[in-house]
């Protein structure tokens, strides 16, 4: 891992939201940071290159989009894991699934265009496994101020 | 609710922005818009939170931050709102939900995601956080990830 030079450390650090809805952004961004436009372009595009940043540009909010999503838990006896990893992914719904040390020991995200599908994705996965999925879709979403210092 | 030509806008930007001196005019002779018309388009679509945010989007394990901690509260309900506007606030919490309880086996109603470099890293920013909460937590966990077992990301219909 390439760790950042002062500049990059100050570009990720300012510019994780706020980027101007202007004619010319760079510009009028890089004067906040003390940067020229070209040179917060060529910072962006080498972090961008560099995979620090998966990319620079609007963060959308995928339920406004129409879609679905919806966290889910499983306890899975331990033998059975992979197998049961394996006809979990196997649904194009699944966004993430990570494994996590507990009784609830396997967390996965079911995203899905049409609402309706989430709770069919569920009763497939509960019919191909025999385990039980507690879905735990977010009733309240908190203001998230999120920022990664590095 | 999204228009045909919002939808455009999401699937032209979203891999990122084009990285030039004028990007929301490269997106309008993309589009076939006028360049005005991209950055009002846009303006709407942030102040109507269909945008989070618009920035840097960092790649949190690229960047060192390869430990991950999902914390759970078990928080009286009728101190959530609070509670849980107080935790997101936090710089280092990324998600902040409420999300309901599956008892007896799952008491938690509040989820804050926690990252940081280090697992004891996260640790110490979940004892921040319940000293925080205060005694609204009857009880509280950390589970880590011990596995991405797949990670495809959303895909947006365009």
């Amino acid at each position: 891992m390439r760790s950042l030079d002062p500049t990059e450390r100050a570009v990720v650090n300012g510019l994780q939201g706020g980027f101007p809805l202007t004619e010319r952004p760079f510009r009028d961004a890089g004067a906040e940071l003390g940067l020229s436009e070209g040179e917060l372009i060529d910072c962006l595009g080498g972090l961008v290159a560099g995979g620090q940043l998966s990319r620079f540009g609007p963060l959308w909010n995928a339920e406004l989009m129409g879609g679905a999503v919806c966290l889910a838990a499983m306890a899975v006896p331990l033998e059975r894991f992979d197998k049961v990893a394996e006809l979990v992914n196997a649904h194009p719904e699944i966004a993430h699934n990570y494994e996590r040390d507990h009784e609830l020991n396997m967390w996965f995200v079911v995203s899905a265009a049409d609402p309706d599908r989430i709770d069919q994705v569920i009763a497939e996965i509960e019919c191909e496994t025999g385990l039980v999925v507690r879905a735990m879709p977010k009733t309240r979403e908190f203001f998230v101020g999120f920022r990664v210092e590095v | 609710m999204l228009d045909a030509t919002d939808r455009r806008l999401v699937a032209a930007t979203q891999s990122g922005l084009p990285l030039a001196p004028e990007p929301y005019r490269v997106l309008a002779g993309r589009l076939g818009l006028a360049h005005a018309e991209v950055i009002a388009r846009l303006r709407r679509l942030a102040d109507d939170g269909a945008i989070r945010r618009i920035g840097a989007i960092p790649n949190h394990y690229a960047l060192g931050y390869t430990a991950n901690g999902m914390s759970v509260w078990d928080i009286e309900d009728a101190s959530i709102a609070e509670i849980g506007a107080k935790v997101g606030a936090l710089d280092f919490v990324t998600h902040c939900y409420e999300r309901p309880r599956h008892l007896p086996l799952w008491p938690y109603n509040l989820f804050a995601m926690v990252h940081g470099r280090t697992r004891d890293e996260v640790r110490v920013k979940v004892v921040e956080i319940a000293a925080l909460v205060g005694p609204a937590a009857r009880a509280h966990e950390v589970l880590f990830s011990t596995r991405i077992l797949k990670k495809t990301g959303l895909r947006l219909a365009a």
